[in-house]
């Protein structure tokens, strides 16, 4: 059976990564190559990197770092941050990222989306999308969730699949950050709308959320950060206890 | 060991190349007839879209070399569909080197079928030091139907084959390159085919 996919993100500024680390056996917690194979030996089942880096030489400096993580580390990984053209993607697959993830670009032109998967195949187009329930509806937000949208989450998720979008990143800005379970409602609503797999984020605090969010919020994978950062859950138990909760996973 | 992937612009080979590299192989990419005629191995990948891929080969004449291939090749994802009689993505017609026709899940299932999944019935040396029930990582919306060809099913909406032996002639639904250990370990049966 497919098992539901487990995705450490690590935040990456200037070829680094960022938000504190605390892997014991680490030589180097800033150096994404070796967290990435230790995440992978850890029973991660995919990688995301997010660029937040804002500087004139971001590009080459995750072209570096893409072609490094590509040769050193044997579990599919996405890039995300500032992919904004065909040229882009094509630069970064080419240096071995198995698929990307775009945000803001796709809402300021939807259009890129069916290009991207004209060009290379839906299995390669991250969706992601940031956003926020305000009086009882949700509206996507751009730029790392600082900027509100008019765009509602149901009917951009639609037409995301529609354009060619081969998976969906879902954060939820109310949860982000809280440690207090993902956004299980929105997350059902989500997946039982669209027929392309639904990665949940934001909100990650203990094993509970991800047996919750596979359950109940009908997720087909579970991304985080600093529960796995910074040790608070280790993936391999996180996976036992899924288990035991009979929820397939690759363990 | 002269080792080949054949490059028709077919997506991130570029992690095959790398897998091999760590096994201690050097694996080079090439779309020449005469350096794939003359390699020991072949490695057919693909990602993208078959009508596309198919026109991309038949350009480069690969069409009608490929199938003439007396050495062990591997075709991987959309490498290993091509390599089937039909395929229901653009109403491709293939190789026809593994006699099955390739189809795409209904919509009573997420499509692509995107992550880890198990493989069974395991039977070639293609598999040797590989577990039944073994995980293997996925991205696939179409699938070769189960068939007397396979040599390991998996099962998302129904049992399919998901890798494939003809003769010399191997094909692999999964990504050996991002399956972890399993997958290094399969790539280095290839080799030692």
């Amino acid at each position: 059976m497919l098992t539901k996919r487990i995705i450490p993100c690590l935040d990456i500024k200037n070829g680094r990564t960022v938000k504190g680390v605390n892997f014991v056996d680490l030589r180097d917690a800033g150096d994404p190559v070796e967290l990435a194979k230790q995440y992978a030996k850890l029973g991660a089942d995919e990688l995301v990197f997010l660029d937040i880096s804002a500087t004139q030489e971001r590009r080459k400096t995750m072209h570096d770092m893409v072609l490094k993580v590509a040769e050193y580390v044997n579990i599919p990984f996405t890039v995300g941050g500032g992919i904004s053209s065909v040229e882009d993607v094509d630069d970064l697959l080419h240096c071995g990222a198995d698929k990307v993830s775009i945000n803001s670009s796709a809402v300021k032109r939807p259009e890129l989306i069916n290009e991207l998967s004209k060009k290379f195949g839906s299995q390669c187009v991250v969706v992601a999308i940031d956003a926020k329930e305000i009086n009882g509806e949700w509206f996507v937000h751009l730029a790392g969730g600082t900027i509100p949208t008019e765009l509602k989450l149901f009917d951009w998720a639609l037409e995301v699949e529609q354009r060619g979008a081969g998976e969906i990143l879902f954060t939820s800005m109310n949860h982000d950050g809280t440690k207090s379970g993902f956004a299980d409602k929105a997350l059902a609503t989500l997946s039982n709308l669209v027929n392309i797999p639904i990665i949940a984020s934001g909100g990650a605090g203990n094993v509970q959320h991800f047996v919750d969010t596979f359950q109940k919020g009908k997720a087909d994978a579970a991304l985080a950060a600093s529960v796995f950062h910074f040790g608070e859950i280790q993936i391999l138990d996180l996976k036992r206890e899924l288990r035991a909760n009979n929820i397939e996973v690759r363990l | 060991m002269k080792l080949v992937i054949i490059n028709y612009g077919a997506g991130n080979i570029k992690s095959i190349q790398f897998t091999f590299k760590r096994l201690g192989f050097d694996a080079k990419l090439t779309s020449d007839p005469k350096v794939i005629k003359a390699a020991d191995k072949v490695i057919f990948p693909g990602v993208g879209e078959a009508s596309s891929a198919m026109y991309m080969l038949k350009k480069s004449g690969l069409d009608t070399l490929i199938p003439k291939l007396t050495q062990p090749v591997l075709g991987i994802c959309l490498g290993m569909q091509l390599m089937c009689n039909t395929t229901e993505e653009g109403n491709t017609k293939g190789l026809g080197i593994f006699d099955v026709d390739v189809k795409r899940f209904s919509n009573d299932v997420k499509v692509p079928q995107m992550g880890w999944n198990t493989i069974k019935h395991l039977k070639s040396d293609l598999f040797k030091g590989i577990n039944e029930g073994e995980y293997m990582y996925l991205v696939h919306s179409y699938y070769a139907e189960n068939c007397n060809q396979a040599i390991s099913t998996s099962d998302y909406e129904l049992e399919y084959a998901s890798a494939l032996e003809n003769e010399n002639f191997y094909g692999v639904q999964f990504h050996p390159e991002k399956s972890s250990v399993a997958g290094e370990q399969l790539l280095k049966n290839f080799i030692e085919l």
